[in-house]
């Protein structure tokens, strides 16, 4: 069991290192998933959030009046 | 100070200013999301992420921890990747980012409050934030002011104070803009300084297999209370039902590891990234990050007992003095070669400095839009420099908060520390987060329901239940005349095992017997979700 002393130890460390695995093959398998065409409204929704996301930071920076 | 660490320093402070001069764009119009506006990469987006998650604090706070207690802190490490990764980013990212964007939400209290048309949810919840995150970011700042303290020949108190200084003028300088390019670059350096860390110790103590065969070895050096409270070796878990083992498996492995799913300054990551794809791909690099900057920390601080052991004849714990925050610091001064040490600054710079950055954006985003704009406003959106100024005042006021608790809270705090955070957002947020995002049925009724069941749980507990917090608060001692309500093992079993449940019940419970408030609501939040 890689010198480790009792069979709980031994199953984290391998399953830290089966669950990165499995991060990496969902990762690889949906690498191209998801990216669905948005619509033309969706498209305005995300860029309104996004103005707005930028007006918080700015604000949070003490930047507001430069933008 | 070496004229090649200054260099570095500098050097290091102009790229992150640099990074965060170019890589903070203008605002992208409709057009750019229907061409070229989605192209954020996983790369970019998981070390982003990567880098708000760990820090100082698991890195040399729970490093120490595990050279006391052992490797089985690993469960910690294994539901950082799958819980904190794989079921953060596959299950909650993609729903957390849905809701977000239909309801406008840009905070993790504005995504509840919104979902549940709750001002009072919105407003507490920042509240909350405001009042318990310096706690962590606190333990952030001593696990990078003991680096410096040990790394540089600095006293702890004066390193807390420049670190603060520097980190203070970070945030007045914009640090507070999620850059993810300079969380990027952050994170890419914690990766390459751990990995050679974990490297340069096996390497040291002969490979993997026989590093852990001497650490085994040592089993008959544990202290005796460690050994009374369960611990039996450093490379076994603890005896099962002992109070170590409640330590470890409620406190540190549950309360670190489910908490991390209801940190507000993770799910604001979700709400930021353009597509679902991108978070696809961000869970293969996130979850090899977390491997090696978290899993490596639970491997490396155990073995420093094998390396104390043959040069000094002590365990790590008594190398440091009793103190396990200055055992990772210690093990780099001392096993590590001088130019690593110089590395290793800026890993710690970093780590530190990309989790405090969103910890007080978090915070900063508590203040003005949910407990200023939605609490003292009413809604009212006002314009002008009345908001930002009582927002910095606000952001200053928890920085100073951080820093009188970082020099108040004394040794061996950070695990402890970042335990109580993560352990009481859980309790509180988790349960009715979960529902809001996955459960159309959720009631306003059942998620206030819920997120007061956990708080009054966890505050009931940490004053009269458990012994750590409840001997420093002194109410039930004053009250009921003893430290604590119940005895024996129950004095350490975490708030969080008792106050989590407790928050599901009502949530559940309470939802299941009233009516949903707001069905509009409901459907524009959902909208798109299958």
């Amino acid at each position: 069991m890689l010198g480790l002393g009792d069979f709980s130890v031994f199953a984290a460390y391998i399953l830290c290192i089966l669950s990165a695995v499995l991060c990496v093959i969902y990762g690889v398998v949906n690498w191209n998933r998801g990216d669905e065409e948005i619509s033309t409204e969706k498209a305005a929704e995300e860029a309104r959030w996004d103005a707005e996301e930028k007006k918080i930071e700015d604000e949070l920076s003490g930047q507001g009046g430069l933008s | 100070m070496s004229f090649g660490l200054v260099a570095a320093i500098l050097g290091y402070l102009a790229v992150i200013a640099w990074l965060g001069y170019r890589g903070y764009g203008t605002t992208r119009t409709a057009g750019d999301y229907l061409l070229a506006g989605r192209e954020a990469h996983p790369y970019v987006m998981a070390l982003s992420y990567g880098a708000t998650f760990i820090s100082t604090s698991a890195i040399v706070g729970f490093g120490g921890a595990a050279s006391r207690m052992g490797m089985s802190l690993l469960w910690l490490a294994f539901l950082n990747i799958f819980a904190g990764i794989f079921i953060a980013f596959v299950f909650f990212g993609r729903r957390t980012r849905r809701v977000g964007l239909n309801l406008d939400a840009h905070t993790f209290p504005e995504l509840l409050g919104r979902r549940l048309d709750s001002r009072f949810v919105q407003v507490f919840t920042g509240i909350i934030i405001f009042l318990f995150m310096p706690l962590y970011a606190a333990a952030v700042l001593i696990g990078a002011s003991r680096i410096i303290e040990v790394l540089l020949s600095v006293p702890f108190d004066v390193s807390v104070v420049v670190f603060s200084v520097l980190v203070g003028a970070y945030v007045i300088l914009g640090g507070l803009k999620s850059v993810m390019y300079t969380d990027a670059l952050q994170g890419t350096l914690m990766f390459l300084g751990m990995l050679t860390l974990l490297v340069v110790t096996y390497a040291r103590l002969g490979g993997v297999v026989e590093a852990h065969r001497r650490l085994s070895a040592l089993a008959s050096l544990i202290p005796e209370a460690m050994g009374d409270a369960g611990i039996r070796s450093w490379t076994a878990g603890p005896a099962p039902g002992s109070p170590m083992a409640w330590v470890i498996y409620s406190s540190l492995v549950l309360g670190v590891g489910i908490g991390s799913l209801a940190q507000p300054q993770l799910a604001l990551r979700f709400m930021t990234v353009r597509s679902d794809r991108e978070l696809n791909r961000s869970v293969a690099v996130g979850g090899v990050f977390i491997l090696v900057c978290v899993a490596s920390v639970y491997v490396i601080g155990p073995l420093t007992n094998v390396f104390f052991h043959e040069t000094t004849g002590q365990i790590a714990v008594d190398a440091a003095g009793g103190n396990p925050d200055l055992v990772i610091p210690l093990y780099l001064d001392q096993a590590m070669p001088g130019w690593f040490s110089v590395v290793f600054i800026l890993v710690i710079l970093s780590a530190a400095m990309s989790t405090l950055s969103s910890q007080f954006h978090a915070i900063g985003t508590s203040i003005s839009r949910d407990i200023i704009e939605q609490g003292l406003l009413k809604g009212q959106e006002v314009k002008g420099g009345g908001v930002v100024l009582v927002t910095r005042i606000g952001i200053l006021v928890s920085l100073l908060l951080t820093v009188l608790l970082a020099l108040e809270m004394g040794g061996g705090v950070i695990a402890r520390a970042t335990a109580i955070f993560f352990g009481l957002m859980a309790s509180c947020f988790l349960a009715p987060y979960a529902a809001a995002v996955f459960w159309k049925r959720l009631t306003r009724a059942g998620a206030i329901s819920g997120i007061i069941a956990g708080f009054v749980t966890s505050a009931f507990c940490f004053l009269f239940l458990h012994a750590g917090e409840a001997a420093v608060f002194g109410l039930s001692e004053a009250i009921f005349g003893r430290t604590t309500l119940l005895p024996g093992i129950w004095t350490v079993v975490d708030p969080m095992v008792f106050a989590f449940p407790v928050s599901i019940l009502f949530t559940v419970v309470v939802t299941l017997l009233t009516r949903v408030e707001n069905p509009e609501t409901v459907e524009k939040a959902f909208s798109g979700i299958g």
